[in-house]
């Protein structure tokens, strides 16, 4: 008994650092965007070396769509509408999900990682002592880093997943459906609401991820174990706070059809 | 890393996903959903709209010239009121063309076909097609067949 009341009052401490921590983070976001040197570094560890995982997943997804979709349309005699289906899977959902899954597990385990390194190595006390905020130089301009890239990054993946090679690859060179009713379909079906969904979904989605992320390396214990769970814990929290998010999300965007 | 690859590096990649974006805008989204500046919308009764959706085209003579913004039911007359947004270049269709929901195929999707008529007058925003010809709803027809085939055997 007394064990689950102190489970809770832990989770509800933790729910109430993790919403402080956020806010100074917030806070420190313009004193951040004051040293691009800083930024720049960061937006290229998190995003530009997660554009190959990214590029190459979406092809992957985008075929498989391409092929199942075939398979179970052209029982239909429907296999000209495989544009649709796999462009309004990936963009309203594939997409920003999977993006925000992968973006996970490459950078927001590496973020964790490294902050919570610092933290065992004392790096954070140090620049305390110099009285340098750790929070403006090391956790915003990750921070912001994530924000940035995770949208882009999710636009990247819906368009391989559609265009290049995913369904287009699999649907029109392979399997023989008309390039040009391919894309009318796909044109015909997708509204401007939908993009503009799957932004606003991978948006949401990056803010949470970097959130969870440098929260648990910043408040990692500094010992090994503790950075070692703390990444998994930013694996595991974010994995269910996006799929949780989407299922919401989904629900508020979706609800009139 | 050297300072100038890595700028190089990570405004490759903002170039990249900025031109996502715009790809999925402008080659996944169709365009004219985007722009409510050039198009202008016009109003059309309906008895029965039998599976038309919003988002479904608007043609003449079979080329889509516009879609159907939104249906909603008419307070007073209960009829389905359906807002066609038409673009700005076909700005010239008589006022008095007459509009069908129109079956793509057997079992296909629902679009609607306007038939210009010949008036002198133009279709400006907001105005009303007075002429209109309801979907043709399966199962009418296989009552009125019914119907018919059993006023036949009774007079045998």
């Amino acid at each position: 008994m007394r064990q689950i009341f102190e489970t809770v009052e832990n989770f509800l401490r933790g729910l109430a650092r993790a919403q402080f921590f956020l806010g100074s983070t917030v806070v420190a976001i313009p004193a951040a965007l004051m040293r691009p040197r800083l930024l720049m570094q960061q937006i290229y560890s998190v995003g530009v070396l997660s554009l190959v995982i990214t590029v190459i997943s979406g092809m992957f997804i985008g075929m498989v769509l391409g092929l199942q979709g075939y398979r179970t349309l052209v029982g239909f005699g429907a296999e000209t509408s495989l544009g649709t289906f796999v462009a309004l899977v990936t963009v309203r959902e594939l997409g920003p999900v999977v993006t925000a899954l992968l973006f996970a597990g490459r950078a927001g385990s590496a973020l964790t990682a490294e902050i919570g390194l610092m933290r065992a190595t004392d790096q954070l006390s140090a620049m305390e002592m110099m009285a340098v905020d750790p929070i403006q130089r090391v956790i915003a301009p990750r921070f912001i880093a994530g924000c940035l890239s995770l949208p882009l990054l999710a636009a990247i993946f819906c368009v391989m997943a559609i265009g290049i090679s995913g369904g287009h690859l699999i649907g029109v060179e392979l399997l023989g459906v008309d390039a040009g009713s391919y894309w009318t379909q796909i044109q015909g079906a997708v509204q401007f609401d939908d993009i503009w969904n799957g932004v606003v979904k991978s948006s949401v989605f990056a803010v949470v991820v970097s959130w969870i992320a440098v929260y648990q390396g910043y408040h990692a214990a500094p010992n090994s174990e503790g950075v070692s769970r703390a990444t998994r814990n930013t694996v595991v929290t974010s994995s269910l706070a996006i799929l949780a998010l989407d299922f919401v999300l989904t629900a508020f965007m979706f609800r009139g059809f | 890393m050297q300072s100038r690859a890595l700028e190089l590096l990570v405004g490759f990649f903002f170039s990249l996903g900025v031109a996502a974006i715009f790809i999925l805008t402008f080659r996944v989204a169709s365009l004219d959903s985007a722009g409510a500046d050039n198009s202008y919308r016009v109003i059309a009764l309906f008895e029965n709209i039998g599976g038309l959706r919003s988002g479904a085209s608007v043609t003449i003579a079979g080329v889509r010239v516009g879609r159907v913004r939104d249906i909603v039911i008419d307070p007073t007359t209960f009829q389905a009121r359906a807002s066609l947004e038409l673009g700005m270049e076909y700005n010239n269709i008589p006022k008095d063309s007459s509009a069908k929901i129109l079956t793509a195929g057997v079992l296909g999707e629902k679009y609607i076909g306007l038939e210009p008529g010949g008036d002198e007058a133009v279709l400006k925003d907001g105005d009303r097609i007075i002429h209109t010809q309801s979907a043709v709803v399966l199962e009418n027809i296989i009552g009125q067949f019914l119907a018919n085939k059993a006023s036949d055997s009774k007079k045998e």
